[in-house]
């Protein structure tokens, strides 16, 4: 073989790798590695509003739960708050918040005027919880199974179509015992 | 209204980039001068309507108007001016726009000063950076589009990534993008050569300088993010072997080759098929960089949420590009002959050994950088391979290189000769042993072995570069400005191993906890905490710390490492307290809060730390030297200068 054909081989070979880098990266973009079908991290946290009350991670194992990161700081939350009232609304799944680095005033005034769709908030000041988490930036949004297991991760602003193509399908095949 | 006008004036610039392409590669292979004609034009316009989309968005950025998502996600009302003048390539859609509008600038330079080439060949250039810009356009507009708009607008943004709030990391970007893009034209030069089928001496001496220059803006590039890591990320490192630092430092390896190769291939008409397989490289590992970072493929903390359209339109863009490249390349690179042969003692021998050494080490950090990728693909575990892989094998490669240079240098085109060049070596080796030796052992004392010899090879290399300018002064011979700059770029890369031999060496480091008024040792110099204050900036407070620096029980110096919280991305930073002084710096970044009082401190002596980017700094100045030479200024005498030349170097 034509030795200046050897660059065009390796390259194809490269190219090939490149490929299924980028196919499997949606994985990596969606939920870093570590979490996915794992337990869901333990936390316990100050209940925003209500002072001297804590939440814990175990007080929702048995039925499948969603965790929402978000912050009054954050611009896309604001623009996915309309679709998760409307998640909430539906009844479905327990909405739990997880207030991130927020002050707890600016946090329940943002809840009083715009609506509350989490069953309860967990306030994370320091944001040890979210490093437990891997998050990065909020949003970011978490479905934990029955068994408390970690089945996906969306970040960035949810929606309706999120909603249904990523969250709902795994409440019907996996979130029921 | 006016986001929307610099959308369309990038559709429009998306069109000229069609025709760039088209008439500039179909005009040149018909030989019809008219159809040549519109491609100036078309490079022109490109420019004005990719710098009003510039404009238009920088616009965006200092009105506040956060109805445009970009300026929304990456500015705030708290922010400065300044930064949101450079937020503009904070993210992935504005360092697009960079990208587009330095490769419109670099197009229109080569439209400006190609007007002595061949019509058919400028013709083809132009052609070529043609598909490039109408690839980067398409991403833009299709996968990243900087004007999208939101609605509702923001109340106010969602700041700049405060890593990025730093003078010299808003200079860094436009920098290392001019170097990656300026390779773009060493490839446009070299797919036209491959198009034409014709490749001499008269085609290197229009590449060169245009390669050179690309060069000496990566490496100015690449120290600038380099001195910001030192100084912003409080680790008190100045190299990491993070996949996007990669990406840059293949590329200018790479390009590193490549100005040699060329510089054979201009002389003695030889490496052509080499050089050409070079230029590809060059641009085909700053196209692979972009890849990396913008697509996420590689986890890095540089990457943030990615977009898997997005790396897939760059492999699509990649693939097209370069293997289209490379099959022009198997197809024509066999027709080219070299004239003559050369002795394995000989000029052309060390360089084709400097070469191959730094494309091994532009390999190393490849296989390096994408291991990982490999086994994904291969579905095998994920490993990384780690600052162990390179720390293991990059420095014996460079050392490898620093000796084929001190060696090189004095070797002589075409033939091998021993006499005059076997003294210089033999004073220059012994010199070089002598003074560096010498300096480390007395003014550090002994360390490592390694670095010992790296501390006298760089001292190798600076004594053997200096023979030649001596001897031409003390024969009054002209030293013209090529051959100072070659002297002055290699007396940096012999600064460039001695520092980094030092310093990796000879640091004195200490993690401690310090309350006020306690005091670390630190080698000869004590640092002593004094007190905690709060500091506050126009978008960020945080406490800075003040240590006094005391020698022999006196105070030296004074350094105040700070701890930022941004407040609307709710991030800290460091900025470490550096007193810089002409040996070594001070250095110490404040840590955490360890309660009552007690913070952590990292208390470094980093010795001739500052030499490594001064080391770049040559390097660059060098290039440039060699750039602003007599004889690439007069193109229509360009025949007769390389006669004149050529005689110039045989002496």
């Amino acid at each position: 073989m034509n030795r200046f054909i050897l660059p065009v081989v390796i390259f194809v070979a490269l190219a090939g790798v490149l490929y299924v880098g980028v196919r499997h990266s949606p994985n990596k973009s969606t939920m870093v590695s570590a979490l996915l079908g794992k337990p869901v991290p333990t936390f316990e946290l100050p209940v925003l509003g209500a002072p001297g009350r804590t939440i814990r991670s175990a007080e929702f194992a048995g039925q499948p739960w969603v965790l929402n990161v978000w912050g009054t700081w954050c611009v896309e939350c604001r623009i996915e708050h309309e679709a998760l009232l409307a998640i909430a609304r539906e009844k479905r799944v327990p909405l739990v918040g997880l207030n991130w680095k927020d002050e707890d005033d600016a946090a329940q005034q943002w809840l009083a005027t715009l609506g509350d769709p989490y069953v309860v908030t967990a306030v994370d000041k320091e944001g040890r919880t979210a490093i437990d988490f891997g998050v990065y930036g909020a949003p970011e949004t978490f479905f934990i199974d029955a068994a408390g297991l970690v089945q996906y991760r969306h970040v960035g602003a949810m929606t309706a179509e999120v909603w249904e193509r990523e969250f709902l399908s795994r409440l019907t095949t996996r979130g029921l015992p | 209204m006016i986001p929307e006008l610099g959308q369309f004036a990038l559709v429009l610039a998306l069109l000229l980039s069609a025709a760039q392409a088209v008439f500039g590669l179909v005009g040149a292979h018909r030989g019809d001068a008219r159809w040549m004609a519109v491609v100036r034009p078309a490079v022109a316009g490109q420019f004005v309507l990719v710098s009003f989309a510039m404009g238009v968005l920088i616009h965006a950025f200092v009105t506040f108007d956060f109805s445009v998502l970009y300026v929304a996600s990456n500015s705030n009302s708290a922010l400065p001016t300044f930064y949101r003048v450079s937020a503009l390539w904070g993210a992935h859609e504005g360092s697009l726009l960079l990208w587009v509008w330095i490769l419109a600038s670099w197009t229109l330079a080569v439209a400006a000063l190609s007007r002595n080439l061949p019509a058919g060949f400028a013709s083809r250039v132009m052609g070529i950076l043609g598909i490039v810009s109408l690839g980067f356009l398409l991403f833009t507009l299709y996968t990243s589009n900087p004007f999208t708009r939101l609605f509702p607008p923001a109340a106010d943004g969602r700041d700049l990534n405060p890593v990025l709030q730093d003078p010299a990391l808003a200079i860094h970007p436009p920098l290392l993008y001019m170097g990656y893009v300026g390779f773009a034209v060493a490839f446009a030069f070299a797919c036209a050569a491959m198009l034409e089928g014709k490749l001499d001496q008269t085609w290197a001496r229009w590449t060169r300088p245009w390669t050179t220059l690309a060069w000496c803006f990566l490496s100015v590039g690449i120290a600038l993010g380099s001195w910001w890591a030192y100084y912003e990320l409080g680790w008190g490192g100045y190299w990491f072997w993070d996949p996007v630092e990669n990406a840059s430092f293949m590329p200018w390896l790479v390009g590193t080759a490549l100005i040699h190769s060329l510089a054979v291939t201009e002389k003695r008409g030889l490496f052509k098929s080499w050089t050409l397989l070079l230029a590809i490289l060059a641009f085909s590992l700053s196209l692979l960089g972009t890849f990396l970072v913008r697509s996420g493929v590689l986890v890095s903390v540089h990457s943030f949420a990615a977009d898997p359209a997005r790396g897939f339109f760059i492999l699509v863009f990649l693939v097209i590009m370069i293997l289209g490249a490379l099959i022009l390349y198997a197809w024509r690179a066999p027709l080219l002959k070299s004239p003559a042969g050369f002795d394995g003692g000989s000029r052309e021998a060390f360089l084709l050994y400097n070469n191959i050494a730094l494309v091994l080490a532009a390999l190393v950090v490849f296989i390096g950088t994408l291991a990982p990728l490999v086994n994904d693909a291969l579905g095998l575990q994920a490993i990384s391979v780690g600052p162990g892989w390179f720390s293991k094998s990059f420095p014996y490669l460079a050392l490898a290189l620093v000796v084929l240079v001190s060696v090189g240098i004095h070797s002589a085109w075409k033939r091998g000769r021993v006499g005059e060049s076997g003294r210089r070596l033999i004073i220059g080796a012994v010199a070089a042993l002598v003074i560096g030796l010498g300096f480390t052992l007395s003014v550090y004392g002994p360390g490592q072995w390694l670095s010992l010899v790296g501390v006298v090879f760089g001292c190798w290399v600076i004594v053997s570069s200096l023979f030649d300018p001596i001897d031409r002064w003390r024969r009054k011979l002209t030293l013209s400005r090529a051959v100072l700059g070659m002297t002055i770029a290699h007396m940096g890369f012999g600064v460039c191993v001695i520092a980094v031999s030092t310093v990796e060496a000879y640091t004195v480091e200490r993690d401690v906890a310090l309350a006020p008024g306690e005091t670390v040792a630190l080698g000869d110099y004590a640092y002593r905490f004094e007190s905690l204050e709060p500091v506050e900036g126009p978008n960020y407070d945080g406490v800075r710390a003040k240590i006094t620096v005391l020698r022999d029980g006196l105070a030296v110096s004074e350094i105040f490492p700070e701890k930022r919280n941004y407040w609307v991305q709710r991030s800290t930073m460091t900025e470490a307290g550096i007193d810089t002084r002409w040996n070594m710096d001070l250095f110490a970044a404040l840590g955490e809060d360890l309660g009552a009082n007690r913070w952590s401190f990292r208390a470094q002596l980093r010795p001739l730390i500052n030499y490594v980017w001064l080391a770049a700094g040559l390097m660059a100045l060098g290039g440039a030297l060699a750039i602003s030479d007599r004889r690439y200024r007069s193109r229509q005498q360009a025949a007769s200068a390389a006669a004149h030349d050529t005689a110039a170097e045989a002496t």
